[in-house]
C-alpha cells in the first residue's frame, strides 16, 4: 500500500502504451478491417449486378425463344401452303395435259379414222370397177368412166 | 509458505503475498531491495516495486506483440480465430467511443487509448487467476523474496493509470475549452456568479474525484479479490476436509472473477472515454 516512484513509472508507461498503440498498431489493423469492408461491400455489389445481368439474360433468352417457336410455327404453316399449292399445281398440270393427251389421241382417232375411209373408199371403188367389169365382160376405160363411179362411190358414201 | 512461521503462519503468509517486490533505499543508506513490508513502507516515494512494473510492462508487450502480428498477418478471407477475437476487441473499442463522444468531437486517439486500457487491464487482471502461490514460490526457489504477480492489486498501477486519464483530462479540457472556458466552467457552476468560491470547491472536488474513483476502484476490487484466493489458498494447509473445501472455493471463486477482471476493466475504458468526452464538451 505504499505509493511510490511506481505510480510515476506506471503513468509513464501508460502514456507511451496509449502512443504506440496509436501510432504502430491501431492503423494497421484498422485499415486491415477497413480494406475487408470494402471488400465485401464490393463482393456483394459485384454478385447484386450479376445476378440482375443473369435476370436480364433469363428474359432475353425467354424472349430468343418465344420468337424463334413463333418463327418457326410461321415457318411450318407457310410450307404447309406451299405444299398445298406445288400438290394443287401437279393437280391442274396433270389435268391440262390429261386433256391435251386425250385430245391429240382424239384427233389422231379421227385422223386415223378418215384415212381408213378414204382407203376403204378407193378399195371399194376398185373393187366395184372390177366388179362392174366382170359384170360388163368388157374392159371398162377406168379413166372415160370415173365420173360414173364416182357417182357410184357418193351413192355409196350416201348409204 | 504457511508452514515456516508456525503459529504466525496466517498472518505472515498474507502479508508476504501483499507485500511488493521493492527496490529502494535501506535502512543503512545503500540501495537494495527491501527484506519486508516495513522496510519497503520506509523507503518512503524514493522506491519502485519492480515485481509489479515488470509484469505490467511484460503484459503490454505481449499484448501489443500478439496484435501487431495479428495485424501484419491480417487476412481477409481466412481470418484465424486469434484474429476474430482482436478484431472484435477493436470494434468494442471504436463502439465505446462512437457511442459516448458526440459527432463532433474527434478525436483519434480515444479508441485507441480505450484498447489499450481494456487489454491491458484486462491482463493485469487475468493475473489473478493465476493460483497465488505459484510464481511466488518459484521466485523463491530463485533466491527473489517477494513477488506480486497481480499489476492491478499495486495501489501504485491504478493510480497510475488513473494519473495519466486525469493529465489527459486536463489537456484536453485546456486544449478543447481554452484556459478560460474551463476556468469558467470550474467557477460558474453549478450556483452561477454569486457563489464561485462554493462553485471552485464544489467542482474541483468532483475533478480530482474522477481519477482517484477511477484508479481506487480498480485497485479496491482486485486487491480484494486477490485477497479473499490468498485465504482460500490458506484453507489447503488446514487439513484434508478444509483443502477440499478450499478446492472447490477457489474454482467459484476464480469463476466469479472471471466476471470481475472482464468488468473491472471494461468499467475503466468506459469511465476513461466518458471523463475524456466530458472534457471535450462545451458548455
Amino acid at each position: 500500500m505504499n505509493i511510490n516512484l511506481t505510480l510515476i513509472g506506471q503513468t509513464i508507461s501508460f502514456l507511451l502504451f496509449v502512443w504506440f498503440c496509436k501510432k504502430f498498431v491501431w492503423p494497421p489493423m484498422v485499415n486491415a478491417m477497413q480494406e475487408r469492408q470494402n471488400q465485401i461491400a464490393d463482393g456483394l455489389a459485384a454478385a447484386e449486378k450479376g445476378q440482375e445481368a443473369q435476370n436480364v439474360a433469363e428474359k432475353e433468352a425467354a424472349e430468343l425463344i418465344s420468337q424463334a417457336k413463333t418463327q418457326a410455327a410461321e415457318i411450318i404453316a407457310s410450307a404447309e401452303k406451299r405444299g398445298n399449292a406445288v400438290v394443287d399445281e401437279a393437280k391442274t398440270t396433270a389435268t391440262s395435259e390429261k386433256e391435251r393427251i386425250v385430245a391429240s389421241a382424239l384427233t389422231e382417232v379421227e385422223q386415223e379414222v378418215h384415212t381408213a375411209r378414204e382407203q376403204l373408199r378407193t378399195q371399194v371403188s376398185s373393187i366395184a370397177v372390177a366388179a362392174a367389169s366382170k359384170i360388163a365382160d368388157k374392159e371398162i376405160d377406168e379413166a372415160a368412166h370415173a365420173g360414173l363411179i364416182d357417182d357410184l362411190v357418193k351413192q355409196l358414201k350416201a348409204s | 509458505m504457511a508452514s515456516e512461521n508456525g503459529e504466525l503462519t496466517g498472518a505472515g503468509y498474507i502479508n508476504h503475498h501483499l507485500t511488493n517486490l521493492t527496490y529502494g533505499q535501506l535502512p543503512d543508506g545503500s540501495w537494495g531491495f527491501a527484506h519486508g513490508a516495513e522496510e519497503a513502507a520506509s523507503m518512503g516515494f524514493m522506491a519502485i516495486h519492480v515485481d509489479s512494473m515488470a509484469w505490467a510492462l511484460a503484459l503490454g508487450v505481449i499484448m501489443f506483440w500478439v496484435m501487431r502480428s495479428v495485424a501484419k498477418n491480417f487476412s481477409s478471407d481466412k481470418p484465424s480465430k486469434v484474429q476474430c477475437f482482436v478484431e472484435a476487441l477493436f470494434d468494442m473499442a471504436q463502439d465505446s467511443k462512437d457511442s459516448t463522444f458526440t459527432k463532433q468531437a474527434k478525436n483519434e486517439w480515444i479508441a485507441p487509448m480505450a484498447l489499450t486500457i481494456f487489454v491491458w487491464v484486462f491482463f493485469m487482471n487475468l493475473m489473478d487467476l493465476v493460483p497465488v502461490d505459484w510464481i511466488p514460490e518459484l521466485a523463491a526457489f530463485l533466491g527473489v523474496g517477494y513477488m506480486k504477480i497481480v499489476p492491478s492489486t499495486d495501489v501504485n498501477v491504478a493510480l497510475g493509470m488513473a494519473l495519466a486519464v486525469f493529465i489527459m483530462i486536463l489537456y484536453y479540457s485546456l486544449k478543447i475549452k481554452g484556459p478560460v472556458g474551463f476556468t469558467k466552467e470550474l467557477a460558474l457552476q453549478p450556483f452561477g456568479k454569486y457563489l464561485i468560491p462554493f462553485n471552485l470547491v464544489l467542482e474541483l472536488v468532483g475533478l480530482l474525484a474522477k481519477p482517484l474513483s477511477l484508479g481506487l476502484r480498480l485497485f479496491g476490487n482486485m486487491y480484494a479479490g486477490e485477497l479473499i484466493f490468498i485465504l482460500i489458498a490458506m484453507m489447503y494447509s488446514a487439513g484434508l476436509g478444509l483443502g477440499v473445501l478450499g478446492g472447490v472455493a477457489q474454482l467459484g471463486w476464480a469463476i466469479f472473477h472471471i466476471l470481475v477482471i472482464t468488468l473491472q476493466a471494461y468499467i475503466f475504458m468506459m469511465l476513461t472515454i466518458v471523463y475524456l468526452s466530458q472534457a471535450h464538451e462545451h458548455h
